[in-house]
């Protein structure tokens, strides 16, 4: 069943793509201002949200593991914040790449961009914590609470092109501005493509929750076999 | 600005937006390669640790 559905979300999130890709280099025009290299917003943007929902359904599902204290929350969080990583990664070498054309520099430490960067070093620390402790209830812990902090961080994010002057661009989608600062055409190939990368991601997600959930049953047995073990000793 | 300085100013910004596409794709490419290889990997030593249990122990159905 969770085959099928992977398969098919693939499928979708493919001819999604593939449909998007087609309206980004063949129908939609070169920015008048910044030629060609614009249409990075197309995958910078969507990737960048894509991420920020997956932090927050990690932050949703860490909280639910802190309450309910069951390991499918904590397993379903470290595979979200994973995905998520990956299209922040997306984000922001996309990010750097369009900086080189337009402001002549691969990075800067402004705001958006150093905060960005912060929260990838702390779901990367997230991701290695994991790594690091054996022990599952004092692992699903301290993930869930470095979870929950590191949420702290993409608030800051989201908001650093508000509250601070940076050179990175201020907010331009019209669900933060009210509208007037990008054409509609080019916003809503924004959402198409943020779409994509959801179905995308929920697919990657469902792929990496079922490798959770066989390094779960791999630890039990090997529990099981030490038990048995000891027992016969 | 003279066309020739114009041509390879959007020649040079088309290339950066081809790195910038072919980045992303090479970065979910290799994920998903990982996410391939820990499958098989863990897929693996699931079946390596049920054969042990069933060498060892009596019950070679044993399962969670």
């Amino acid at each position: 069943m969770r085959e099928k559905l992977v398969t098919w979300l693939a499928i979708i999130a493919g001819l999604f793509l593939a449909f998007n890709l087609y309206r980004i280099f063949l129908v939609l025009p070169d920015d008048a201002m910044q030629g060609p290299i614009y249409r990075i917003i197309y995958f910078h943007v969507p990737a960048a949200i894509t991420g920020f929902v997956g932090y927050f359904v990690a932050l949703a599902l860490s909280v639910l593991y802190l309450s309910s204290g069951n390991f499918k929350y904590d397993s379903l969080a470290a595979s979200v914040t994973e995905v998520a990583l990956i299209f922040s990664c997306v984000n922001i070498v996309l990010g750097s790449i369009w900086a080189r054309i337009i402001w002549g520099i691969w990075w800067t430490w402004d705001a958006r961009l150093t905060s960005v960067l912060i929260s990838i070093l702390i779901y990367s620390g997230y991701l290695m914590l994991r790594r690091a402790i054996d022990e599952p209830t004092q692992r699903a812990r301290l993930s869930a609470a470095l979870s929950i902090f590191g949420c702290l961080d993409v608030v800051i994010i989201w908001k650093s092109i508000e509250w601070f002057r940076t050179q990175h661009p201020a907010p331009v989608l019209s669900i933060r501005t009210g509208g007037g600062n990008i054409d509609p055409a080019m916003e809503h190939m924004i959402y198409y493509n943020l779409l994509a990368f959801l179905l995308l991601g929920t697919a990657l997600v469902l792929v990496r929750s079922r490798q959770e959930g066989i390094s779960r049953e791999i630890d039990s047995l090997r529990r099981m076999a030490n038990a048995v073990e000891r027992h016969i000793a | 600005m003279d066309p020739h300085t114009i041509s390879v100013l959007y020649a040079r910004n088309f290339q950066f937006m081809f790195y910038g596409f072919a980045a992303a794709w090479v970065i979910v490419a290799l994920y998903i390669i990982s996410l391939a290889r820990r499958g098989a990997r863990l897929k693996k030593e699931l079946e390596d640790v049920r054969r042990l249990i069933a060498s060892e122990g009596d019950e070679p159905q044993l399962r969670i």
